[in-house]
């Protein structure tokens, strides 16, 4: 059923988009796909560039096992079907980039098949992406357009990296989803430590798929799998963050209906993103682009290997973001969007875990989420650079469990923790610095004693107003210098004051 | 001195082991004649500064007796093996002036067995050919003419550089590549050895590839044994080849004595071609008695699939080509025909640099791979391959060798057959289908027809099958005695 | 299956190879005649058969992910690229790419 949110309303009618992704993520390896060159970012022109990758004559391809498990890994991660008997096909076209005349991909017969994954969209709504497939393909180098008027000065260290491309169904709806699907795929990458997900270097970009239709025709195409219910789709390629590819959704799909409603049509074709303008224009002609000829590589024998090496890859995995939500929601209470933000980063979820574990889950999200996050952001800090360990915060909250302080107390201990006080046991701080939350009735009855002899229109006040209570209570904790127990303080005084 | 080039590699190296002559008096007397024989345009590039440093150093390890394998046995290497800082351009244009940084596998085990390269050999362009016309450099010429003729003949292709030095004695061996039959055909047509080992047995690695799962490198020599003893050092496994397979080296010169005895030789009955010449099919019969008198059992096979080889090859060939040549855009080496427009560039640089033949394949196997003809074409050649193989197999399962003829005919004039591609395309119909199925052939010296021209005999065993082959055709070549030299008109 | 001249150049144009307008007519014989001569394989009953793209029945061997030295490795943009026909400070050096 088409829900009203993803409609999208034209001069003539009301639309409907329909978005898929290509993202390719690029492998942690060491070495290239096919050759033993370094893989690493950042290197002089032509530096990482053996002559395999340079497609010297009579060079040849050895693949690279570890981007073989890679992909495997990741594929298991998409809880996706695993082949045990896959082969590389050459795509063929000439472009300056590609110094072989052709890529080395997978093309009939990809390494991971169907998939599905969960995505948060927000507190209520999470929904479910289909995977296509997922194969093994080697990147392309790079052309650098702006060293010389009539020239362009190629690098192709790039050239060979092993890209995985993670297809997924025309399954999303509307740029929310499509953005949502593209943090999710980044988040299980980098869980699995498959890819580092870097956006800024090119380490994970999206090809993304967009076409309208009319109201009504995604579910005809749902219903026949006939792909001519839907619009002509257009490809904008190498969208390299989160927000852009929503950007490009909402351009592409107000673009695309504008130029039906004007009695245009769609050309399916290759565009490019305009970070600056947050549009997207045609890229180069493609009068032959789709004509490929892939053909099985005469280099290269077929992929193959056992259910054990998967099976053993698969006992190698670490807990992946859905079942570490769940397990968060289960064991520490927190709500399912709650615990989708904390497992969205998976050092994240470490250090809450780290807090949290044999502790109030709840108090602990709260801390984390709010405290902490909060300070990191402010600062610009990555978790893995936090001045607080999941030790220290820890130890705050048990102090806090335990009544030894109070929250507001805990709060200047944190500001310690940060600053005079760094890398100390929260416990020592409080020991050292005497804010132990005082309990002993004796002090504090003296102290109430006190603010309200020296306040009798206060305790007048109270009599016919008992929400006044507070003010008593604030200034008994000031005499106390915040140490004292807010609920003991508050049981004397009601005593004292007489307030039910 | 006695004239050490009309020696064997084996009498070589006994002989400079024995110390009867020295490395440099061998490669002297070679690189002499190589220089007077420039009228056959074998050789297309000479090596002599670094070959006489090769042949001291050979020399001097003779001397102190760590003699290897082939210590200082001068070879000419087909200029479609990369060789480090020697120019290497498959005889074509568009290569010109590339001088790789790095040594083919082949090669590099050649010279690690004490090899001396003499310079690069003459071929057709990227190995695409039957007739050494294609290259950029003009054809080798047989050394090899029709008695009473002046007529210039081909030494066959595409490895007619290999096959002519090795005819006219210019190099001790040489080193060549079989896609289709390019070490068999020009083997035969000049009354040399040359095997084709099985496919995976020679590491691909650093040689200019054609069609990569037919390529394999070999040898052309002027026995069995001395094609035996290069294979032994060219042959292993690579690591940097994902198709080379991983398998002990057996010492193929020791299965040269084994005899026929008992062996089962099979003919195969539909390469007895309509319009095949009798002087031929004289010959395979001859030869096939002789190994009956040997004591080898002659079985008729059949292989009806045979004329559906030479098709399937001209697909899957040209295919896998017109994807292996595209690295040649004018880019990263060789020639650029310049143009502001990059795609105009790649055009004006491809059509002028590649030939005639190579541009015809490139377009043949764009063709047959383009969306709409995949599966009619490619896709088709490819089952029937698998067909091709099979019933390959399936000779094997009753016959050790099959016998047949190398070529079907001998050595023709030069434009004789370049007016019609598919006529050249049938230099191939013997050898082909060994490439197709990837088992191992060998084209040996079998006589000489009316007009006093060599005729070669082939003898394919299945894969990995090399010793057998070797054992067979060398008891062949023992019981035909072939003895006879071309006349020196070139010098 | 025969090809025209207007497929002949569509055909050299996605091979890049340029070919003169009268060259087209004799190369389209050309090709003509060996496609005509390779139709023969239609003859083949193929049913069941798979294709063949090696004669190699081993799975693809892996290596292990470690820098390389030598050919197969990095750290040489001299020799990448020495033999081009243009280069500037290790660059490629091509006509300007519009995309
Ligand atoms: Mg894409
Ligand atoms: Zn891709």
């Amino acid at each position: 059923m088409t829900e009203q949110r993803n409609l999208l309303r034209g001069e003539t009618g009301d639309w409907e988009v329909v978005i898929g992704l290509e993202v390719h993520a690029q492998v942690t390896s060491n070495t290239k796909l096919f050759s033993g060159s370094s893989a690493a970012y950042g290197a002089g022109p032509n530096e990482n560039v053996s002559l395999v990758d340079a497609a010297m004559p009579g060079m040849l391809p050895v693949i690279n096992q570890f981007c073989v498990e890679q992909a495997i890994k990741t594929g298991l991660g998409l809880n996706a079907k695993i082949h045990l008997w896959s082969r590389f096909d050459r795509k063929n076209y000439f472009y300056p980039d590609l110094p072989q005349g052709y890529q080395i991909s997978q093309y009939k017969d990809p390494i991971v098949g169907e998939g599905e994954i969960e995505v948060e969209l927000d507190a209520e709504r999470t929904i479910k992406v289909g995977i296509e497939r997922l194969h093994l393909e080697q990147d392309a180098g790079k052309s650098i357009h702006d060293l010389a008027p009539k020239e362009s000065y190629v690098d192709l260290n790039r050239s060979g990296v092993a890209l995985m491309e993670i297809v997924s169904k025309p399954e999303m709806r509307s740029a929310e989803e499509a953005s949502a699907y593209f943090g999710k795929l980044r988040t299980i990458v980098r869980y699995l430590g498959t890819c580092d997900g870097n956006m800024d270097q090119g380490s994970m970009r999206a090809d993304v798929n967009v076409s309208v239709c009319r109201a009504g025709n995604y579910a005809k195409f749902v219903e026949t799998g006939d792909f001519s219910h839907l619009g002509t789709r257009t490809e904008t390629k190498n969208v390299n963050s989160i927000r852009f590819v929503r950007q490009v959704v909402d351009y592409e799909a107000r673009r695309q209906i504008q130029v039906l409603e004007a009695g245009g049509t769609i050309d399916q074709e290759t565009r490019l993103f305009d970070v600056k303008t947050g549009e997207t224009r045609t890229m180069r002609s493609k009068e032959d682009a789709h004509d490929y000829r892939y053909f099985p590589d005469p280099d290269l024998l077929p992929l193959e290997f056992s259910q054990e090496f998967v099976d053993r890859i698969a006992a190698s995995l670490p807990e992946l973001p859905d079942a570490k939500k769940h397990r968060f929601v289960e064991e520490y209470g927190l709500s399912s969007y709650d615990a989708a933000v904390l497992v969205a980063d998976k050092d994240k979820a470490t250090y809450f875990e780290g807090v949290a574990s044999g502790r109030d889950g709840k108090l602990a999200s709260s801390w984390v989420t709010t405290e902490l996050f909060g300070m990191l952001n402010k600062e610009g800090l990555e978790i893995t650079e936090s001045p607080i360990s999941a030790e220290q915060l820890g130890g705050l909250i048990d102090l806090i469990s335990d009544e030894t302080i109070s929250g507001k107390i805990a709060k200047q201990v944190f500001e310690l923790m940060l600053d005079e006080d760094k890398g100390k046991a929260p416990k020592d701080i409080v020991e050292a610095r005497g804010l132990k939350q005082v309990t002993d009735t004796g002090a504090l009855e003296a102290a109430a004693d006190k603010i309200i002899a020296a306040n009798p229109e206060q305790v007048a006040k109270v009599k016919d107003k008992p929400k006044a209570l507070g003010w008593f209570v604030g200034q008994v904790m000031k005499e106390t210098g915040g140490k004292a127990n807010p609920q003991a303080v508050n049981a004397i005084l009601k005593k004292k004051l007489g307030v039910e | 001195m006695a004239d050490l080039t009309t020696k064997t590699i084996a009498q070589l190296r006994d002989g400079m082991r024995a110390k009867e002559f020295s490395a440099a008096e061998v490669f002297d007397q070679y690189f002499t004649r190589a220089e007077n024989s420039r009228a056959l345009n074998a050789f297309v590039r000479f090596n002599v500064e670094l070959a006489w440093d090769q042949v001291k150093a050979s020399d001097e390890r003779i001397a102190k007796g760590e003699a290897r394998p082939l210590e200082g046995i001068p070879m000419g290497i087909k200029d479609l093996f990369c060789t480090e800082g020697l120019e290497t351009n498959a005889a074509s244009r568009i290569l010109y002036g590339f001088r790789p940084p790095y040594e083919s596998t082949v090669s590099q085990n050649l010279l690690d067995d004490g090899a001396v390269f003499m310079g690069k050999l003459n071929l057709d362009e990227f190995a695409m050919g039957s007739s050494n016309e294609t290259s950029a450099h003009g054809p080798a010429i047989n050394p090899w003419r029709r008695e009473g003729e002046e007529t210039k003949l081909t030494p066959g292709g595409s490895s007619g550089g290999s096959a002519a030095a090795v005819a006219a004695r210019l190099c001790a061996g040489a080193t060549a590549t079989d896609t289709g039959g390019s070490i068999r055909q020009p083997a035969a047509l000049t009354a040399t050895v040359g095997l084709k080992p099985t496919y995976g047995r020679c590491s691909r690695w650093g040689i200019v590839a054609f069609a990569s799962s037919l390529d394999q490198a070999g040898p052309i020599a002027k026995d069995v044994r001395d094609s035996a003893i290069l294979l032994n050092s060219m042959a292993g496994y690579d690591p940097k080849d994902s198709t080379s397979i991983d398998r002990p080296v057996p010492d193929y010169e020791q299965a040269i004595a084994g005899g026929v005895k008992g062996m089962k030789i099979g003919i195969p009955k539909e390469y007895r071609l309509d319009g095949m010449s009798q002087e031929i099919s004289d010959l395979w019969t001859k030869s096939a008695k002789l190994l009956e008198e040997q004591g080898a059992e002659i079985v008729e096979v059949s292989l009806p699939l045979t004329k559906y080889a030479l098709p399937v090859y001209y697909i899957v060939a040209p295919a896998e080509a017109s994807s292996n040549l595209a690295r040649y855009d004018g880019v990263k080496y060789g020639v650029r025909v310049e143009d502001d427009n990059i795609h105009e560039m790649y055009k004006k640089t491809r059509g002028e640099g590649f030939g005639a033949e190579v541009k015809r394949r490139l377009m043949i196997g764009t063709y047959v791979l383009s969306a709409g003809y995949y599966d009619a074409y490619y896709l088709r050649a490819q089952r029937v391959r698998k067909k091709i193989a099979m019933e390959m197999a399936a000779a094997f399962e009753q016959v050790d060798l099959l016998l047949t003829p190398s070529s079907p005919s001998a050595a023709f004039g030069l434009g004789e057959k370049s007016a019609d591609p598919i006529e050249m395309y049938l230099n191939d119909v013997f050898t082909v289908t060994a490439n197709l199925a990837g088992v191992p052939g060998i084209s040996i010296p079998g006589g000489l027809d009316a007009q006093g021209l060599p005729l070669g005999l082939q003898l394919i065993a299945p894969a990995f099958g090399e010793e057998t082959m070797i054992r067979g055709a060398a008891a062949l070549e023992e019981a035909i005695g072939f003895n006879a030299q071309p006349t020196e008109w070139w010098r | 299956m025969s090809l025209d001249e207007s497929t002949v150049k569509k055909v050299a144009n996605l091979a890049r190879i340029a070919i003169a307008d009268e060259e087209v007519p004799h190369l389209m014989n050309e090709l003509n005649g060996i496609l005509g001569w390779i139709e023969q394989l239609q003859e083949v009953d193929i049913e069941g058969v798979e294709a063949m793209t090696s004669s190699v029945e081993v799975a693809l061997p892996m290596r292990d992910d470690v820098l390389a030295d030598g050919p197969t490795g990095g750290g040489q943009p001299q020799a990448v690229t020495k033999n081009a026909p243009k280069s500037d400070d290790h660059f490629f050096v091509v006509p300007k790419v519009v995309e």
